[in-house]
């Protein structure tokens, strides 16, 4: 028993009352299992995915890989069918995607932090832009079918690789904005204030010094935005990137751009919506060429953040 | 008479160069345009699918849209089993994704190491690149048939159920992310008030940090809800794959969406025949899926600017 008249034994027995007894906060510990779980739950199923597809597609990604990779779409049978033309038509909508939305995601962007900050005209635009966020991707494959399939159909040729590329770049384009903002507003004042003071035109300050030191972050961002465009197929379906068999011809790479295509997810989803077992094979297999498409371009986009980020 | 060099510098000289200054001055016309050009993608959004959608509705018979079912090229449009399905599937997507997103945010902003922080954030980003329509291979290749058919035997191959789960996995990387940013705006003095006053961690997380950050976690199940209802391809592939579905209420039977209607009639549009309206219809649900969505990230953005305690 320990004395509770003297100084040190009103301490000792204080902190024996302070001290947490073991096992007692049960519940604090049952909590954190719970979150941990969530979050492996969360993460994990990537895994879970990805295993699923392999195991799925073994069939065709062990024996049969190159076929699958070099030949086109086959109606006849499963194993006849490759996913070539998907490939093909997907970096080529990806590549009209690009060359559509970056230059006038950033050009907004810089509109918006260089030009604009703070009028009227800029609060539309950004609100614009944040409800464009919003909206659901099918959608803007009605747009695509409407104004680049049809009303544009003399500069777009119709259901084209053109058309397709542009409802993404329609897209992504908020997604470019966004991160190009956040990129633009994080270059220091300072940097812009010493370009000015040298005495640089507003061009040449934003063109030598804002850019440049903002580039890194504004193509993170665009990397992943094509990304997004790479796994995206309900617009294409609106704009009419074929399901079925194409036959290309002797049409060359350039032809190919202004005639009938189709895109790796759209593949896909005919995959799956084919009856039998060795549809199911292709559809994993091609599950697994693309998330290994998407998985590639995105390490890209991680390794320029981490390569070339700067600290202010 | 020698006037001093100083007076005769004008401000002529002053002046750079014809040149320089144009290109700067062209320069901003060109990004006025590209800002301008992104207010024309929506302004073209919303006048295509309201003027299609109002052929639509200046068309079709009002006793053809609640019917037994969706049948657009037999001209029934009953849009209450779209809905009806709609909601379904993105319920069980919130069932799935709101525990499991908020249940990574805390742990991510409240307990886990830095380091293990840095490798679970980028994770999650790449998780929210997963193309859907993976997902919906997902769902009929390995949900339906390894985890749900154990348990109910009689569940359809094509159903709500599955469906819903994977487009709820979709959605956790979406929620999680924007629920951590508003926990992680929490500032660290009420964390550490609370601890001072003898909380213990669990007690901190959910008595002072959540409702601290309640704006942000209901703008996440908000904005988490409206992507859910406008998710197509796993609704297309997992449930709704053909373009007619029968009104039923059943979770584990088929059942079209708003979403995978209009991809049913997408996937069609050279064919749409029977029913003149078909086309049309497709516009319609746009314009709907446009105004529903619309409307849920207004109020996700309104919840935000209501809520949010000025620290």
């Amino acid at each position: 028993m320990t004395v509770l008249s003297t100084p040190v034994g009103i301490a000792t027995s204080a902190a024996d009352t302070l001290r947490r007894r073991p096992g007692a906060d049960m519940a604090g510990a049952a909590f954190k299992w719970l979150l941990i779980g969530a979050t492996v739950f969360a993460t994990g199923f990537l895994a879970v995915l990805l295993g699923v597809m392999i195991v799925d597609g073994w069939d065709v990604l062990s024996g049969n890989l190159v076929h699958f990779l070099t030949h086109g779409f086959s109606q006849r049978s499963a194993t006849d069918a490759g996913v070539w033309q998907g490939i093909i038509g997907s970096l080529q909508v990806a590549l009209v995607t690009g060359v559509f939305a970056i230059p006038i995601g950033i050009a907004t962007a810089i509109y918006l932090v260089e030009y604009a900050e703070g009028s009227r005209f800029a609060r539309l635009v950004e609100l614009n832009i944040r409800n464009l966020a919003g909206v659901p991707s099918i959608v803007y494959g009605l747009l695509g079918l409407a104004v680049f399939v049809k009303t544009l159909s003399g500069f777009t040729q119709g259901k084209t690789v053109i058309a397709g590329g542009m409802t993404l770049a329609a897209m992504v384009l908020p997604i470019v904005v966004i991160t190009s903002v956040e990129a633009l507003k994080a270059v220091p004042s300072s940097l812009r204030e010493a370009a000015y003071g040298v005495g640089a035109t507003k061009w040449e300050v934003l063109s030598r010094q804002v850019l440049p030191a903002a580039m890194s972050t504004i193509l993170t961002g665009t990397v992943l935005s094509l990304a997004r465009a790479l796994g995206e197929a309900a617009p294409l379906i609106l704009v009419g990137a074929a399901t079925g068999f194409l036959r290309f011809g002797d049409a060359n790479f350039a032809e190919t751009f202004t005639g009938p295509y189709t895109a790796l997810p759209v593949l896909i989803l005919n995959f799956a919506q084919q009856p039998g077992d060795d549809w199911g094979t292709n559809a994993a297999a091609a599950s697994v060429v693309i998330l290994v498409l998407v998985l590639m371009v995105n390490g890209v986009a991680i390794y320029l953040r981490n390569r070339f980020e700067k600290q202010w | 008479m020698s006037p001093s060099p100083a007076s005769t510098l004008s401000a002529a000289d002053l002046r750079t160069s014809p040149g320089r200054r144009a290109r700067s001055a062209l320069a901003r016309w060109l990004f006025l345009l590209a800002a301008a050009a992104t207010v024309l993608v929506s302004a073209l959004i919303i006048w295509t699918v309201v003027s299609e959608a109002w052929t639509f509705i200046s068309q079709v018979a009002f006793d053809k849209l609640a019917d037994i079912g969706w049948f657009p090229r037999r001209g029934l449009f009953d849009l209450s089993t779209l809905l009806v399905n709609s909601a379904q599937i993105s319920l069980i997507a919130m069932a799935v994704a709101v525990p499991s997103g908020f249940g990574s945010a805390v742990y991510l902003s409240e307990y886990a190491h830095p380091r293990v922080r840095r490798v679970m954030k980028p994770t999650l980003e790449l998780l929210a690149s997963v193309p859907s329509v993976v997902l919906g291979v997902f769902a009929i290749s390995f949900i339906t048939p390894s985890i749900l058919s154990p348990f109910f035997s009689e569940i359809n191959f094509f159903n709500k159920l599955a469906a819903g789960i994977a487009v709820g996995l979709l959605v956790i990387p979406l929620i999680a992310s924007i629920a951590e940013d508003a926990l992680r705006a929490v500032p660290v003095s009420l964390r550490e008030a609370s601890a001072g006053l003898g909380a213990r961690k669990i007690t901190t997380s959910i008595r002072v940090v959540l409702p601290a950050a309640m704006s942000g976690l209901m703008a996440a199940t908000v904005v988490g809800f409206s992507r859910a209802i406008g998710e197509t391809m796993v609704v297309t592939i997992a449930s709704g794959g053909g373009d007619t579905s029968l009104f039923n209420l059943s979770w584990m039977e088929s059942g079209g969406t708003i979403t995978s209607a209009m991809a049913s009639l997408g996937l069609g549009t050279d064919q749409v025949a029977g029913n003149d309206l078909a086309f049309q219809s497709l516009y319609f649900l746009g314009a709907l899926l446009f105004v529903i969505t619309l409307g849920l990230n207004m109020i996700g953005d309104q919840i935000v600017r209501r809520l949010r305690e000025k620290y």
